[in-house]
């Protein structure tokens, strides 16, 4: 499926300062090996070493928190996928 | 915005952004998150250059606002101290302790730290919201800007518009009317999101990385959050420069309590206070308790819930410190509880029949997992206890609607009066048997 991700200013020094990128991708797992393997610099801020995303990132699949869905999410064509680095607010 | 670690403290700042994993400093600037490890930032201190400038008797010859603990927040050399924030009442809870369970211990030592009564929007946020609005201007911000359950909103509105600055704030659409209007009021842009408080939350992160917006709770965060340490200082010198055995402490996003933590901290490396292993319990709605369910499970790590309580203060599902909050229960030996609806609202009754004290339903919160905690005897009637009451209750009257019944009117007669009496007010005075025996006799 092919959803479209948009980036944070604080992950584009590592994204060649793309804002948004399309990505070909069934699930979450999937999505965050192609970020990975396109922008390598990107990769250690996406998992941490036991292979879990990291605490302070959160995802979003068009208004939904990952967390939300179910583990075997698999990607509807044009999924919006928002990444948030540390959210804030309280 | 700049995004370089080289940006140097000004000499007569002693504090600094850090990053609160990998510990880099970020000097001072407005960000939230360290832009090598994504991780939030806090504001660090250099205590050495601080502790010489503060004493007791220092802190006692200024006026009694926050502001007396200018030396151990992060403001910037110029700022407006004209707005008397904070230094809210120590109350003690003497009724209140008798109610709660643990025996009717008259000797119960507990106390309200009654933010109900802040000035000028009457909750806690007034506080952070003025250290937030000091360093927004010192930034150059133009806008003010929040995502808010309600009393952020209120404080960020009447703040900003005594100070100049333009308001436009972001509220969940389903908040409670006193909330918005205390907001209108001040004359602020609202904007309502059709969605829960996270939806507005991640909204506001998108819109402060993209727009030059001075967001108290994004990119001001670090700063805005050091205003909470306030909360702490003043129980510990209200308890006259000593800290409390436990303090129970309403849960949203998590930060209030992992900041009186921090303020405790503080003043024991001052020296203003004797070292003390405080427990920090943590109080949450049932129907929006992330933290209190990861205490209970006995993790740090946080599952977002979607929020479903009439506590709409407290209804943050995805808590920015929730793992912080966790973690500074579970080290200090404490707790968390959370209430039902139901339970919040006999809280808020509870509180107002004791001590005549009308709080939010986040207060209600707070009374009614104290509630709980004594009953598992986790707090002790004989330790000093304080409640943080965090919000006033004419805020959200909505939650009271039908406990009341609407009496029917009497005629302005002194025989429908004392018919009236008889009927209705019979158990009142049999309460007080010699005030009845007075009004026989035409003595009230």
């Amino acid at each position: 499926m092919s959803v479209t991700v948009s980036i944070p200013s604080a992950f584009r020094r590592h994204t060649e300062g793309l804002d948004h990128f399309d990505a070909s991708a069934a699930n979450i797992n999937e999505l965050l090996d192609v970020l990975g393997n396109r922008f390598p610099e990107l990769k250690p801020h996406l998992r941490d070493e036991q292979g879990n995303v990291r605490r302070f990132l959160n995802i979003y699949v068009n208004d939904e928190d990952i967390r939300f869905l179910d583990k075997d999410y698999k990607f509807a064509e044009g999924d919006d996928v928002t990444l948030v680095p540390s959210i804030a607010g309280g | 915005m700049s995004t370089q670690a080289d940006t140097k403290p000004k000499p007569t700042q002693f504090y600094e952004l850090r990053c609160r994993e990998c510990h880099t400093p970020w000097g001072n600037q407005p960000i939230s998150f360290c832009q090598k490890c994504f991780a939030p930032l806090e504001v660090v201190y250099d205590w050495a250059s601080i502790k010489p400038q503060i004493s007791r008797d220092e802190i006692a010859r200024r006026g009694t606002t926050l502001w007396r603990y200018k030396e151990l927040l992060p403001l910037p050399d110029e700022y407006d101290a004209s707005l008397p924030v904070g230094f809210t009442p120590l109350v003690k809870a003497t009724n209140l302790g008798d109610a709660l369970p643990g025996g009717s211990a008259r000797n119960k030592s507990l106390y309200l730290k009654n933010d109900a009564s802040c000035f000028p929007t009457l909750s806690f946020k007034d506080r952070v919201v003025a250290v937030a609005l000091a360093q927004a201007r010192n930034f150059g911000f133009e806008v003010v800007s929040c995502s808010s359950t309600g009393n952020l909103a209120n404080a960020v509105a009447a703040q900003a518009a005594r100070g100049g600055f333009k308001a436009c704030v972001f509220i969940p659409s389903d908040l409670e009317s006193a909330k918005v209007l205390g907001t209108e009021v001040y004359g602020a842009q609202i904007v309502r999101i059709a969605g829960n408080y996270d939806h507005v939350n991640r909204l506001c992160s998108q819109i402060a990385d993209k727009h030059r917006w001075g967001f108290v709770n994004v990119n001001l965060r670090p700063y805005y959050a050091e205003g909470s340490k306030t909360v702490g200082y003043e129980i510990a010198e209200q308890l006259g420069w000593r800290l409390p055995d436990n303090v129970v402490v309403p849960m949203a996003g998590g930060s209030l309590i992992t900041k009186i933590y921090k303020a405790f901290k503080e003043l024991v490396e001052l020296g203003l206070v004797e070292t003390k292993n405080v427990k920090f319990f943590g109080a949450q709605a049932t129907g929006c308790s992330p933290i209190s369910t990861a205490v209970k499970a006995g993790r740090n790590e946080i599952q977002p819930q979607k929020p479903a309580t009439i506590a709409r203060s407290l209804a943050i599902g995805n808590p920015a410190d929730g793992f912080y909050a966790a973690r500074t229960i579970a080290s200090t030996g404490g707790w968390a509880e959370d209430a039902s609806d139901p339970e919040i609202v006999d809280g808020i009754a509870l509180l107002a029949e004791t001590e005549g004290i009308f709080t939010e339903t986040a207060g209600g919160v707070t009374v009614a997992s104290a509630r709980k905690l004594y009953a598992q005897g986790r707090i002790k009637p004989e330790e000093t206890t304080v409640l943080c009451i965090t919000g006033n209750g004419l805020k959200t009257t909505d939650v009271l609607v039908g406990r009341y019944e609407a009496s029917e009117p009497i005629a302005p007669k002194l025989a429908a009066f004392e018919e009236y009496l008889e009927q209705k007010l019979t158990g009142v005075y049999e309460a007080f048997g010699e005030a009845r025996a007075g009004a026989r006799g035409g003595v009230l």
